[in-house]
């Protein structure tokens, strides 16, 4: 309302018109509220019109299925050889001949694969980088992960050379071809990254069934956007001396990106490696619902039987193992190495490497003569399990009143209200005020985009489900917000606590999705509660972040300019430095968003009954239509919010003449 | 007077015999979606609000010049101006909207990508302003990369690679990574690099901006050597008068991307062609710049009466203290040794003071 008005301060022509179609469908949607059963259908979408765009979408899975199997067992075929190699490798060792006369090639020895990561965090960030690496691998040795850790890493091994090879040729050609990158792959990309990871489970299953190679190729699916991205971008942001460099030498086209381009991108190119990585993890601990195994299969087993213990263990293993990728891959993206001296022998030129390599294969052989060298027996493990099972059951017995009023009273004060509110609301009004608010934002285009995809949700009858789906996510970003931007306000204004802060935001960056949920579950049962806590857990580090830097980066003579004008540091934070933060902490909105919302649909797990819950009975039934049906929803629920909010930050940018 | 049948012989006449190497005829580059109907509707006629509604960018403007077989030919205008996308044409980095280049008197325009690919690993050779090293490469291999990229042998490429590394005062870097040099020394190496592949015509895109400016009066001096000894064809951007004079046998000055004159530092100097040209001009020292020929008159002492004897393409600058010292006029010769005129001392004295005939000139009536 307060939007119409103020355009209506702007006075030309059409802008009152546009103030008018406000104001009547303002009005059209309270009438609505209070006479429902005046225009039932536009309240309820009405059954009968509901598309069945989910049987076509089955139908089409169906004939896939059908007349592309040789394909999907031709694909299974050939990445089985190397998914078998790194899991015999890494976890489980081969097994030569059969009955008595079986003998083992013994995996690589545990102690040889922690010296092997110690090396490495030595060689790219020295002895501090090599602690870390050194204790967390220990960590999942002596607290008994090892096995499922090996499983998990060896899949994440196979998917990621798999997802850079096919990310770097993407981004290739959409550098060379920038109106097919424009038109066709950066929209891909985006409906990728709004996807639901549940969603990408689906078609695999389907397509390849419940084992390690479909969850490999979901997580190289899922993972490839950073790459192609990060490739295109490296490529663009070359200097133009050096593109000019490598025609003047007379390269030919290839010899330009390989020798030329790429490398000078390399910086760029890690960073999204880096990414893909982190990525890769947490696709293949959700993947373990469809046969991946593993660390992700302990969380889900331990969650299914709400085992607090082993749930626990294995959440700690993934922080851990995340810890290390994203430290040593990051750590990896900036590594120089010294030049190589022509003609000195390898190790002298590779000595980490060289090293490495040494130790793996000393200890392997060696795990021969002395077992536990190859895996540590189960006697000499710790086990955490019962500690954290009494701790919960200590917090659980002593503040369990506690607990249960924080959780009812969100439930009755603030779940429910906004629930009934939102299943409520007529959803032609919301199709409407929401097209309606694309036009304001960002004319006719951003109308293009809002229609259709809304009503997408409306026709094929997903509009409660998606509506549930916005109330969980709508009160989890409002809650991220609530705690996110003071916290990063204050950030902003203090050095230390900045500093305090920063790592516990990259780690919560650097976590798998599913690690959020075992802890709160433990306290809070399942239940839209949970999800909640877990959502904002997960979401609100964009909503600091953004907040702090937004502040931060307001230019220092701004903020003297205004001491000099006399303003307190009250006004001065309240007149210049939040008013020119804002597009910043705009865009940290957006992303609270979408975070929450790819966090809220995992939750389905815990029972949730949203659009996540549409998906996930749907990967419980291989029901591929419905679940795939659901998953655009969702991603179209996603692409909606991230228009029309960077649309708004894109307004606030230009009221301060920024943009 | 005398003077312009005089300076017909300096050095100007000698160069006129050397074949060209390289030139461009009505050279156009237009940036912006509709260049080449803009350019057939409007051509050399467009005025600064034709160009402003055609949302064109004028880099290049109806451009002709020669450039002959081991001169140093300098492109010099303020930053803007179209320096680079003048000589990106030439080397056809940049596509030109009209016009030709003639490179050996063969229209570059008219090469096959495969054809350019050739004339560029053979022909050509680059130095850029900030220095296009490629950062996964050491100095060797940096400098041997246009060598590698033909495929050449790599005991060849390193062989050679190291003579041009020794001919920049590098050796001893040789497995140095770009970042590990300063500015100067990465700029050797861009130097090295594009001399790598012997070529003919070397293009210099105000190699020595980006470098401090001590540095950078010890590269001028770096180039003014290697050309001593190389005599290559060279077309040198840059944006300073001093070391355009310093470095360059024929200066070409650029605004708004057309050549309004092209000169010998002398002719700029001394005959600038507009205001524009007088101002960039205006703090040349002359006697630096200005030959014997400029300033001799006819013959009117005995050779006994003489202080000296100077060639006619002497610099006033280079035997200034020794006329001033002596107080007497010297004697001009031509190249076959012949006095050919006389220079008296109070006019170098008039000369270093500042005074210029043009200035008595206009004060006297
Ligand atoms: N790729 C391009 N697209 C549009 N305009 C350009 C492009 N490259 C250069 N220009 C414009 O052409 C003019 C000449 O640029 P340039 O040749 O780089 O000048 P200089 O080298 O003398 O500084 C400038 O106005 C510049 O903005
Ligand atoms: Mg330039």
């Amino acid at each position: 309302m307060s939007r119409a008005l103020s355009i209506e301060g702007m006075v030309s022509e059409p802008v009152s018109f546009h103030a008018l179609a406000w104001a009547a469908a303002l009005l059209g949607t309270v009438l609505l509220f209070v006479f429902p059963d005046a225009l039932p259908w536009a309240v309820k979408y009405p059954s009968w019109a509901v598309v069945p765009f989910a049987d076509a979408m089955s139908a089409v899975m169906n004939f896939l299925k059908t007349y592309f199997s040789w394909l999907t067992r031709g694909i299974t075929d050939v990445l089985s050889v190397p998914l078998g190699f790194v899991t015999g490798l890494l976890a489980k060792g081969w097994k030569i001949g059969s009955g008595p006369d079986a003998w083992m090639i013994p995996r690589v020895s545990w102690v040889g694969i922690v010296a092997a990561f110690t090396i490495a965090g030595y060689a790219l960030g020295g002895a501090r980088l090599a602690s870390l690496a050194a204790g967390c691998m220990l960590y999942v040795a002596i607290f008994g992960q090892w096995d499922s850790t090996m499983l998990t890493l060896s899949l994440i091994v196979v998917a990621v050379p798999l997802c850079i090879l096919i990310g770097v040729a993407i981004g290739i050609v959409g550098f060379r071809r920038p109106g097919v990158d424009a038109f066709v792959i950066s929209p891909a990309l985006d409906f990728m990254q709004t996807v639901p990871t549940f969603a990408y489970l689906l078609p695999m299953l389907l397509l390849f069934g419940t084992n390690p190679v479909a969850a490999v190729i979901a997580t190289a699916i899922f993972s490839i956007p950073p790459m192609v991205r990060a490739t295109t971008l490296a490529l663009q942001r070359v200097p133009a001396e050096i593109d000019d460099l490598g025609s003047m030498v007379g390269c030919s086209p290839r010899q330009k990106l390989y020798r030329v381009l790429l490398p000078s991108g390399r910086p760029l190119l890690m960073v999204g490696v880096n990414q893909v990585i982190m990525l890769a993890l947490n696709m293949v601990i959700i993947a373990s619902m469809i046969g991946a195994g593993g660390l992700g299969y302990d969380v889900l087993l331990a969650l299914r039987a709400l085992k607090i213990g082993p749930g626990m263990e294995a959440g700690l293993a993934i922080v851990v193992i995340a810890i290390v990728l994203d430290r040593l891959s990051q750590a990896a993206a900036t590594y120089r190495p010294a030049a190589a001296i022509p003609g000195a022998p390898v190790w002298q030129n590779h000595p980490y490497l060289s090293f490495a390599l040494l130790v793996l294969v000393v200890t392997t052989l060696l795990s021969l003569a002395f077992p536990p060298l190859g895996s540590l027996p189960k006697a000499w493990t710790v086990s955490t399990g019962p500690m954290w099972k009494a701790a919960i059951d200590w917090i659980n017995v002593n503040y369990f009143d506690a607990i249960d009023a924080f959780r009812t009273s969100l439930i009755v004060w603030v779940l429910n209200p906004v629930r009934n509110f939102l299943e409520g609301f007529p959803w032609l009004a919301a199709v409407t005020l929401l097209s309606l608010a694309g036009y304001t934002l960002g004319g006719l285009r951003l109308v293009l985009v809002v229609l259709p995809l809304t009503l997408f949700c409306a026709v094929t009858g997903l509009w409660e489900k998606s509506m549930a789906t916005l109330y969980l996510c709508g009160v989890a970003t409002a809650i991220s917000l609530l705690i996110g931007v003071p916290i990063g306000l204050y950030a902003a204004r203090s050095d230390r606590f900045q500093a305090f802060i920063t790592p516990i935001l990259d780690t919560l960056q650097t976590l798998p999705s599913f690690c959020f949920i075992i802890p709160v579950v433990m306290l809070f049962r399942v239940g839209d509660v949970t999800a909640l806590i877990a959502t904002v857990l997960f979401a609100i580090v964009p909503a600091i972040r953004y907040t702090n830097h937004g502040i931060r980066q307001i230019p220092v003579s701004l903020i003297e300019a205004a001491k000099v004008s006399g303003c307190t540091p009250r006004q001065t934070f309240w007149r210049v430095q939040l008013p020119l933060a804002l597009p910043e902490i705009m865009l940290g909105i957006n992303q609270t968003v979408l975070l929450a919302l790819s966090m809220i649909i995992i939750c389905a797990m815990i029972g949730t009954r949203d659009l996540g819950q549409e998906v996930f009975i749907a990967l419980a039934k291989a029901d591929a239509g419905r679940g795939i049906t659901a998953g655009i929803a969702i991603a179209f629920i996603g692409i909606v919010a991230d228009r029309l909010l960077r649309a708004l930050a894109r307004r606030a940018q230009s009221n301060l003449g920024l943009a | 007077m005398s003077i312009p049948s005089l300076k017909t012989l300096s050095a100007a006449a000698a160069v006129d015999q050397r074949p060209v190497k390289i030139a461009c005829e009505s050279l156009w580059k237009i940036y912006g979606e509709n260049a080449r109907s803009f350019l057939r509707s409007k051509g050399a006629a467009a005025s600064p609000e034709d160009i402003a509604a055609a949302n064109v960018v004028v880099a290049v403007k109806n451009v002709n010049l020669k450039v002959r077989e081991g001169e140093t030919f300098i492109v010099m205008g303020l930053s803007g101006s179209g320096k680079s996308t003048l000589v990106r044409c030439l080397s056809r980095l940049v596509e030109p909207t009209a016009g030709q280049v003639l490179l050996d008197g063969k229209d570059l325009l008219q090469a096959t990508d495969t054809e350019l690919i050739e004339i560029r690993r053979h022909k050509m050779g680059m130095v850029f302003q900030n220095f296009a090293l490629l950062p996964h490469l050491t100095v060797l291999e940096n400098v041997a990369f246009p060598l590698s990229v033909q495929g050449a042998p790599r005991a060849e490429r390193e062989s050679r690679a190291r003579e041009v590394i020794e001919l920049v005062s590098l050796t001893g870097r040789e497995n140095f990574y770009p970042r590990e040099l300063s500015g100067g020394q990465q700029q050797r190496v861009g130097i090295a690099r594009s001399l790598a592949v012997r070529p003919e015509v070397w293009f210099l895109d105000e190699p020595f901006s980006a470098l401090d400016p001590l540095i950078r009066r010890e590269m001028q001096a770096e180039i003014a050597r290697l050309q001593s000894v190389l005599k290559k064809t060279v077309v040198f951007i840059t944006h300073d008068i001093d070391e355009a004079i310093r470095l360059g046998d024929r200066i070409a000055i650029m605004k708004d991307g057309e050549v309004i004159q092209v000169g010998t530092p002398e002719d700029l100097v001394i005959e600038p062609a507009t205001p524009y040209v007088a101002d960039f001009t205006r703090d040349v020292p002359r006697a630096k710049v200005m030959s014997a020929s400029r300033l001799m008159k006819p013959v009117a002492h005995s050779p006994e009466n003489y202080g000296g004897i100077v060639r006619s393409t002497d610099k006033i600058a280079s035997f200034a203290p020794a006329i001033v010292r002596a107080k007497k006029p010297f004697g001009v010769a031509d190249e076959s040794g012949v006095v050919v005129g006389e220079i008296a001392f109070e006019d170098v004295i008039d000369l270093l003071a500042g005074v210029s005939d043009r200035e008595s000139d206009g004060r006297l009536p």
